[in-house]
């Protein structure tokens, strides 16, 4: 046993090196790009160093054009009439990506998605610096539909610099954590906004935040676990799953993925076996990262009723709380943030619907926006952390429906952040899909479950068995449809357990007593009588 | 002069005690487990009553093995004789320090209350504490072999059955007090021996206090 136990532990360290020394060592490239010809002209824009990129890596930009970085489509969804990805859903943050472009497609891996006009099929509009940047200099500006700034230009105050597109572009790699969270660790349209578990703190974290990340231990990179082939990244798209074969498998062949915790850890991952016995109900992710947004807050709330406000001089202002996060902004609405807090736990099997534009919502209740699938009577379902992010957002109170606001546009375009009219700024957003809109409007409360994954902390700190075991106040509370050893019970049984208990204690009490005064009685009457 | 008999073998005298420590400890880490008390923490509580109860599987196999080989298993053999007197005795005639209804020997060391007592624990309540044990233990292998093992019932029936064994214990260890003396039955478990008077009826009159007297 003990042998078993230490070989299986020898094992999975030598993966661990083997995985470290296949990207940091075995990959050593022959190649060095700031030698190349091509790379010393002086480029003015991001599809100049894309067309220059090309020459030689014939293949990468019809590589990105399959992927969901560049489509914003899931891959399973494409053939299909219930079409899902960023481009089709609601969300109850930004709420939606259509006549918003210029300022959303600033995290799209291309250049001047601006509109629906934006031709899919130019492999000189792929954006391979955004992912390939080692100098961490390369920025997209926030509103040039992924254009970089090419001259010195100012967003929310900030002065942006152009970056230097010849030195970067001698200067590419594997991306690293920067290039991945330059977009994912500010998801929303800011830090820390839409997940609880990704924000700049993965960018260089301890030990206690990520084990696997810990830069000063494992050292994991985002794509140790995100295994990449041709540019296809794995990972979960809505309700597309990161790989349909997530059993404990080594990569065999290139494009498969050890994106799931055991495919390195197996499925036996404890010494102890009744943790063990977990697995088939209980997500590691449940145990393991024991409280969300452990570093930095995220956002928990979005009141967008509370939008256009504006101060003494007529103009929009921001609120901050005493930790530096916005919590009103006359543009956005109110907001509020939790920092380190245990998360919400759910029945999830790794599926996901979305409302979007068109679906019939029941308004006397809250909207659930994204409804994750899974129960507890399904064997496919396992308890899983999630963040659930609060909204207050437009609708058409007449057509029962969520709408798509325009929010980003200049002056008179009907895009609420310059005009301020809801109205407008629906009928705007509406029209852009061609969708129809009642010309009514209202605030609906809505609810989104983000499922909670990274940000795994050391296995000394997993949650203890007695936070979801016990009857009072437990991580699981809410969570029905099963018996929780120390939570349930079967009620009256216990009450007729405990006073049969208290009976039978009582009787043997009366018992011993009537035994001790009849005997003192005869004693009594004995030496009466003596 | 007082008559001593053997009445309890060494092999049977650890088994019963360490049953009894044995299902002390089930009962204190698995009512903690199920949330009645908090003592050690439910981790520890889980842990021990797991490990506890592999110790109780043992000691069940050796005594069920003794039971066999010696013969005793016979003791436990319910009978309908003095049923009535035992239960008269209980309620009546131990205020009267009357003699005990029964006698015991090396052969019949049970009087018929505790033999459809312990008959109804061996047979039943033990069996069925064990194997929903076993059940809630290994839900997940018997899921997996195409076996139905919800974990309600199986808490349901566990708890059930704890209950009854804790009922048993109560009345079980006040019962001891009613031998001949109040610590006789108990010495004569630790010892081995029983004291069982000079006329040799075991449970007679208590003649220690109550013959001085007179």
């Amino acid at each position: 046993m003990d042998t078993g136990m230490n070989l299986k532990k020898l094992l999975f360290r030598m993966s661990i090196h083997l995985l470290a020394c296949t990207v940091a060592v075995c990959h050593a490239s022959t190649a060095d790009h700031s030698r190349y010809g091509i790379l010393m002209q002086d480029f003015k824009s991001g599809p100049q160093v894309t067309r220059a990129c090309l020459l030689c890596h014939v293949d990468a930009a019809r590589e990105v054009m399959e992927t969901i970085h560049w489509t914003w489509v899931c891959p399973k969804a494409v053939d299909r009439d219930d079409r899902i990805g960023k481009i089709y859903v609601i969300n109850n943050f930004c709420i939606a990506l259509q006549s918003n472009e210029p300022r959303c497609t600033s995290c799209h891996v291309g250049y001047g998605w601006a509109d629906n006009s934006f031709d899919f099929t130019d492999k000189t509009l792929v954006d391979c610096l955004v992912c390939h940047d080692s100098t961490g200099t390369y920025k997209k500006f926030p509103t040039d539909a992924g254009h970089p700034a090419y001259e010195t230009k100012v967003f929310a105050g900030e002065t942006w610099e152009p970056p230097d597109l010849s030195l970067v572009a001698r200067n590419v790699a594997r991306p690293g954590r920067d290039n991945c969270g330059a977009c994912h660790f500010y998801g929303g349209g800011g830090e820390g906004v839409k997940h609880a578990d990704l924000d700049l703190s993965l960018y260089d974290p301890g030990r206690d935040l990520d084990v696997h990340m810990d830069s000063k231990g494992n050292n994991f990179s985002c794509q140790d676990c995100h295994t990449t082939y041709e540019h296809r990244i794995a990972g979960r798209c809505y309700t597309v799953p990161a790989t349909e074969n997530p059993t404990f498998q080594l990569p065999r062949k290139p494009g498969d993925t050890h994106i799931y915790c055991r495919s390195c850890h197996g499925n036996a991952p404890h010494a102890r076996g009744r943790l063990n016995a977990h697995l088939d109900r209980v997500s590691c992710q449940a145990c393991h990262i024991p409280r969300a947004a452990r570093e930095k807050a995220t956002k928990m709330s979005w009141d967008w009723s509370q939008a256009g406000r504006l101060d003494e001089n007529g103009k929009p202002y921001k609120e901050k709380d005493a930790d530096g996060n916005v919590v009103y902004d006359s543009q956005k609405g109110a907001f509020t943030w939790k920092k380190n807090f245990i998360p919400d736990y759910i029945w999830f099997d790794g599926t996901a619907e979305n409302v979007t534009i068109g679906d019939e919502i029941d308004d006397t209740k809250i909207v659930r926006i994204n409804l994750l699938g899974g129960s507890a009577d399904d064997p496919g379902s396992r308890i899983w952390p999630v963040k659930i992010h609060r909204g207050r957002q437009v609708y058409d109170p007449a057509a029962r429906q969520l709408v798509i606001p325009k929010l980003y546009g200049p002056k008179g375009s009907g895009a609420y952040w310059s005009d301020y009219n809801w109205t407008r700024s629906v009928m705007a957003g509406m029209r852009h899909v061609g969708m129809p809109f009642s010309g009514e409007i209202g605030f609906v409360e809505t609810e989104m479950y983000w499922p909670i994954t990274h940000m795994v902390a050391p296995a000394a700190q997993a949650v203890p068995c007695a936070e979801c075991h016990t009857r009072r106040d437990g991580r699981l509370a809410a969570l029905g449809g099963m018996y929780l050893p120390g939570r349930d019970r079967f009620v009256w049984l216990d009450r007729a357990g405990w006073l049969c208990t208290l009976l039978t204690l009582a009787g043997v009490f009366a018992h011993g007593g009537l035994r001790l005064t009849y005997r003192r009685l005869k004693q009594l009457l004995g030496r009466k009588r003596g | 002069m007082a008559q001593r008999l053997l009445l309890y073998t060494r092999f049977e005298r650890f088994w019963h005690w360490a049953q009894a420590a044995l299902v002390f400890a089930l009962a204190a880490t698995g009512f903690e487990v199920h949330g009645s008390w908090s003592l050690v923490g439910f981790e520890k509580a889980a842990l021990w009553h797991n490990t506890l109860a592999w110790a109780l599987v043992v000691l069940v196999v050796f005594a069920v093995f003794w039971h066999f080989t010696t013969g005793t298993w016979m003791q436990y053999l319910p009978t309908r004789h003095h049923i009535k007197e035992m239960l008269r005795y209980y309620l009546v005639g131990i205020f009267e320090n009357e003699p005990h209804p029964t006698k015991k020997t090396e052969l019949s060391k049970l009087n018929p209350l505790q033999r459809v007592t312990y008959f109804g624990l061996k047979i039943l309540v033990f069996p069925v504490q064990i194997i929903s044990g076993f059940a809630y233990y290994f839900r997940d292998d018997l899921a997996a072999a195409g076996i139905a093992a919800p974990i309600g019932p199986i808490a349901f029936t566990h708890t059930l059955a704890a209950f009854l064994l804790l009922l048993f214990i109560i009345a079980h260890v006040y019962l001891t007090t009613t031998g001949r003396t109040a610590s006789s039955n108990i010495r004569a478990m630790i010892t081995g021996w029983e004291e069982t008077g000079e006329d040799g009826q075991s449970g007679g009159p208590r003649t220690g206090e109550s013959g001085q007297e007179s």
